[in-house]
């Protein structure tokens, strides 16, 4: 389970952040929505301890991430915005990086990189070198990389960025698997209409604040509106940047 | 495992698979310096000594106006030549070392007793043609004192009147001392090669993994960013390390190259001197590394990370162009100075002489020391927000 209370931050005079609060349960898919610019990519890297929130807690498995970084770090599996693979190796061996940075012992590492390649679909180019990877295939590998450790709590940022069709129903396929064994999963995204597929639980942003959150049925009701695009709209104030 | 060796050998696995990685830190960086150090020293010594022994060629305009220094200069074994068109241009152009032109007042001048003007057309720039130059002024200052002898007899006074001084040149320089200066540079080829042979990897390791957006992603796993960046400085001392020690082998190779007859001496470094140098210099790999790993920590580019990194290089050049300008006699400072240290000890141990343990243990442990306040200030730099951020 994740907490987020009140966080903000701010770049200089830019206020990105201004007092976000959430809680993303367990079993669930949690979706931050907002236009790009909106503060998710801000808050979420403050919740993997990337950037120091001016203000506010966070809490993972009721661990406090400004106190103990490491502990929160180590219950948490993340896609970040950036995901680079190291070129000269290959996908497997990628994955067995993190696998070791995250303290596996080597058979635990073998067992898991294996049941991920398989889970993933990514026989394929399992010894294949990362460069020249496909779009679809980066993403697999760096979704690899973040789960190597069995995390309860997943968190990723626009993970369908910039994939086809077919390799985002088979994500979308992979993260309903990981929310019905029960863990918690939180993505961002600027795209309504997989957030509205996929969410159990949504919370919008715009301009560093949380405008409105709930189930979509619940959104609906909230703002009287007919379809959840109208919605959106009511709620964030301009439909602008929210089609994909 | 501990995390940092998991850093420090995926680094060097990876960095071990790129080609250009390898052929700077491994072969260009460490061989530059002593094929280059082999070429300069045959050249020189080649140099030196062709022009001593070979037959002067000396091209000389006017020479029918003074028939008996010419005459003179032939007995001496002195190769006269018809001079060229336009004398200047020749010298200029390096066609001719040095041309003698004997102007048409010359005759007149000598005739009446007075002064006579020669002109001697060389550049003085061109320190090849220097040793021309020097024996075929030697040449004609030695017929002028021969004729003022002459005409100081026929007047009746004794020559000694007028050279109150006899000059002989003792000049002890021997080939070995001659190389000297060029084995002087020696310990700056060794540093530099430590410092070329880290500087790709630590650009690699940072700015590199921070621009291929991979960066983030390891900072995120529970690692501390210590951990991560020992790993990391670690596997560039180890090219950095690696490179060093390729450079004092093939110091090796190429002196041993360099013909006895040439030099009149064996320039051979023995494996023995070899190792000591190893064990002196090692330490600099450290130093190279951490320096290197703070200066890619603090640029914000793959390309800013390699325009300091590249300034950063000639750092090594510093007590090494010293101690050639100024040799000196290892004091205690200068021992324990970074660097400085080295270039003193390598130099004493080229020399042949011996160097005290302590010495090289003082040397080491202040270099060592030197590198963990970098590896301190690089951990700073690697906990701050704006190194994890890629754009």
């Amino acid at each position: 389970m994740i907490e987020v209370s009140n966080v903000r931050r701010a770049f200089g005079t830019l206020q990105a952040v201004d007092g976000v609060s959430f809680i993303a349960a367990d079993g669930q898919i949690t979706g931050l929505l907002g236009p790009n610019g909106a503060g998710k990519t801000t808050t979420l890297r403050m919740l993997y301890t990337l950037l120091r929130p001016d203000a506010g807690s966070i809490r993972v498995d009721d661990i406090d991430v400004l106190e103990n970084p490491l502990e929160a770090r180590r219950r948490l599996g993340v896609l970040p915005d950036a995901r680079g693979l190291y070129k000269r190796f290959t996908a497997r061996e990628n994955i067995e990086y993190f696998g070791r940075l995250q303290g596996l012992d080597e058979s635990t590492l073998q067992r898991r990189v294996d049941e991920l390649i398989r889970r993933l679909e990514m026989q394929d180019i399992e010894h294949r070198r990362a460069d020249g990877f496909s779009q679809g295939q980066r993403v697999k590998t760096a979704i690899a990389r973040a789960l190597v450790h069995d995390p309860r709590n997943i968190v990723l940022d626009e993970p369908t960025n910039g994939l086809d069709v077919m390799s985002t129903r088979s994500l979308r396929r992979y993260l309903l698997q990981l929310r019905d064994e029960g863990r918690c999963v939180v993505l961002s995204s600027h795209i309504m209409q997989e957030v509205a597929a996929l969410c159990d639980h949504i919370v919008v942003i715009a301009h560093g604040r949380v405008v409105a959150s709930g189930t979509s049925a619940a959104l609906l009701e909230q703002t009287g509106a007919s379809s959840l695009e109208d919605a959106f709209v009511e709620v964030i104030g301009s439909g602008e940047g929210l089609m994909a | 495992m501990s995390a940092w060796l998991t850093v420090f050998i995926k680094e060097v696995r990876e960095n071990a698979r790129d080609r250009r990685t390898l052929a700077s830190a491994l072969l260009y960086g460490p061989l530059v310096g002593p094929v280059l150090f082999a070429v300069m020293m045959v050249f020189i010594m080649g140099q030196q000594r062709d022009q001593a022994e070979q037959v002067l060629k000396l091209p000389v305009i006017g020479a029918e106006r003074a028939p008996n220094l010419v005459a003179w200069l032939v007995q001496q074994g002195v190769e006269v030549q018809s001079a060229p068109e336009d004398p200047e241009a020749a010298v200029r152009e390096q066609h001719e070392d040095v041309v003698l032109r004997i102007p048409p007042s010359y005759a007149e001048h000598w005739s009446q007793g007075h002064t006579a003007p020669l002109d001697l057309i060389y550049d003085g720039s061109r320190t090849h043609a220097a040793t021309t130059v020097r024996r075929t002024r030697a040449l004609l200052e030695t017929y002028g004192r021969q004729i003022a002898a002459l005409r100081l007899q026929v007047r009746g006074i004794a020559p000694e009147v007028v050279e109150p001084l006899a000059v002989v040149d003792r000049d002890l320089a021997t080939a070995q001392s001659r190389t000297g200066m060029l084995m002087a540079m020696l310990p700056y080829f060794l540093i530099l090669s430590a410092f070329v042979g880290g500087m790709y990897l630590a650009i690699d390791t940072t700015s590199g993994e921070r621009e291929r957006q991979s960066l983030e992603p390891l900072l995120i796993t529970p690692v501390s960013r210590a951990q991560i960046m020992l790993g990391k400085m670690l596997a560039t001392s180890a090219y950095a390390g690696a490179s060093l020690m390729i450079c004092v082998a093939a110091f090796v190779v190429s002196l041993g190259q360099i013909p006895v007859e040439l030099t009149g001496f064996a320039l051979a470094l023995p494996l023995r001197t070899a190792l000591m140098i190893v064990i002196v210099v090692l330490p600099i790999a450290l130093l190279a590394a951490s320096t290197q790993t703070v200066v890619a920590a603090m640029a914000k580019s793959f390309r800013e990370a390699q325009t300091y990194l590249q300034f950063l290089v000639l750092l090594p050049a510093v007590p090494s162009l010293v101690l050639v300008v100024n040799p000196m006699k290892p004091a205690l400072w200068m021992v324990m100075t970074p660097l400085f240290g080295q270039s003193a000890l390598i130099g004493e141990l080229l020399r042949g002489q011996s160097v005290s343990g302590a010495a090289i243990v003082g040397c080491s442990v202040s270099t060592v020391l030197v590198s963990m306040l970098f590896a301190a200030l690089a951990v700073r730099l690697y906990q701050s927000e704006r190194l994890a951020i890629s754009g």
